[in-house]
């Protein structure tokens, strides 16, 4: 029996060799590797050969290793799941203590069940990449820049609250124009603390309805003050004293008191920094 | 104004919108019909595409109507429209079908059903706008969760989240499945973005 699999394991990733030299994800993950070896050896997934497949998983490691691949972590967790029920399976029951009387799991249950969960969405996904997809089968009229109709009717329909992933991109994108090659200053003046920096931000929001994202920082040079001023943004948002606002995607982001603020420096103290 | 000027109108409105336009958008902007005649119109305006074999057809796309190109005529497009067509990998495919499928949903539960470290594609999918976050699950540790954006129904060509093909039926196994059919859908409940 070891004879048969080691056999057939040398053929088993021939093509599997070739394929890694170009295409580095062969294999998504353990349990796409598994479901691999289980159509290779034609086996029933409900009755899996424990050893022979844990055999196989563990040689196509040791070619990974040889390859000089990067082992991921998952691929080990797994080789210890098989492993271990391997040897389970190799134990004898334990005897069924009394008033207990289920039977006792399969030890390969849990991972068939993940098996065929995971194969399920393995299909789905490449039912969805076989759709007619937009901007590859299908495509719309390109809206053409400046006239974004959808962009100016949004305004009458009142501004749309945006998510934090949009507000730290859009940060993003204001720290991508700065110059980065700056360094070499040790210098600590021009230090501003949060505090300060929402202190500053209440006070010019003291004298207009609502602030645009980038006049926040379209002053500052330094990189660590426009990080403390967004910091102090976030921390406005968390205590809601701001509403931070997008009319359309990539639009302006405005920012606005979502309470009358009424004493500034009040506010600032009661905030407590760890 | 008789019907058919009507449907003249609409298909004027979903030529200029630049994302598709929900039946309640095109009752707003055209008072003076009822909503049931709107629908009507959009309906015939279908049909008419249909039958004539246009280039253009009119579908229901993330719950509005648009006006797309057939794909029949990708070959000829794609060599016209810059850039390199929309491609999905199938690690991203996973990752989204399992957030469509099972949202709200955080990225342990991906990670597990995938069995592989699933952080880097979320964030590209993220990035992209197919994918964003609902908000925090109300557990230890208050992880995030993930859902489908409107944009994901835009790409993948799908009315709502009801249209996603339905899952291969797991064989009668000793226990019953994880997976439960999400009867409520997220999406409509969330403020849209646009309209």
């Amino acid at each position: 029996m070891p004879q048969a699999a080691e056999t057939s394991s040398a053929s088993l990733f021939e093509g599997v060799v070739q394929g890694y030299s170009v295409k580095l994800d062969a294999f998504e993950g353990p349990l796409d590797l598994l479901l691999h070896l289980i159509r290779k050896n034609e086996v029933d997934i409900y009755d899996i050969p424990i050893a022979l497949i844990t055999r196989q998983y563990l040689d196509y490691l040791k070619l990974m290793k040889e390859l000089n691949l990067d082992l991921a972590g998952d691929f080990l967790v797994m080789a210890s799941t098989l492993l271990q029920i391997k040897s389970r399976m190799l134990l004898p029951l334990p005897e069924p203590e009394e008033g207990e009387n289920e039977e006792q799991e399969d030890p390969r249950a849990e991972l068939v069940r993940r098996l065929i969960e995971y194969q399920r969405y393995r299909d789905a996904g490449l039912e969805l990449g076989a759709r007619e997809l937009l901007g590859r089968e299908v495509f719309i009229r390109p809206c053409a820049d400046g006239c974004c109709l959808e962009g100016l009717a949004v305004v009458d329909d009142g501004p749309l609250e945006l998510d934090l992933y949009e507000l730290s991109e859009a940060f993003n994108r204001l720290l991508a124009r700065m110059p980065t090659a700056r360094a070499h200053e040790v210098a600590a003046q021009d230090t501003l603390s949060i505090v300060d920096a929402i202190n500053e931000i209440l006070t010019r929001l003291d004298s207009r309805a609502s602030l645009e994202f980038e006049a926040l920082f379209i002053d500052d040079s330094s990189r660590e003050r426009m990080i403390v001023t967004f910091l102090a943004l976030l921390e406005l948002c968390r205590i809601k004293l701001l509403k931070v606002i997008q009319n359309s995607r990539y639009g302006t982001i405005h920012i606005f008191p979502s309470v009358a603020a009424t004493d500034d420096d009040g506010v600032a103290d009661e905030l407590l920094f760890p | 104004m008789s019907s058919s000027s009507l449907n003249a109108i609409i298909e004027g409105l979903l030529f200029v919108s630049d994302g598709p336009m929900t039946l309640d958008r095109l009752t707003e902007l055209l008072p003076d019909y009822e909503r049931a005649s709107v629908r009507l119109a959009v309906q015939e305006l279908r049909d008419d595409y249909e039958l004539r074999n246009a280039g253009i057809h009119l579908v229901e796309v993330a719950g509005g109507w648009q006006l797309r190109t057939v794909p029949e005529l990708m070959p000829y497009l794609s060599r016209m429209v810059k850039g390199r067509p929309a491609r999905f990998s199938q690690s991203a495919l996973e990752t989204l079908a399992i957030v469509a499928y099972r949202q709200p949903v955080t990225r342990q539960e991906i990670e597990y059903l995938r069995g592989v470290d699933t952080g880097a594609v979320l964030k590209t999918l993220l990035e992209k706008h197919l994918v964003k976050i609902l908000g925090k699950k109300d557990i230890p540790g208050r992880p995030i969760i993930y859902g489908t954006s409107k944009e994901f129904l835009e790409v993948f060509n799908l009315k709502d989240l009801k249209g996603l093909p339905t899952l291969r039926e797991i064989q009668s196994l000793d226990e019953t499945p994880v997976f439960e059919v999400q009867e409520e859908l997220p999406l409509q409940a969330l403020p849209p973005r646009e309209e």
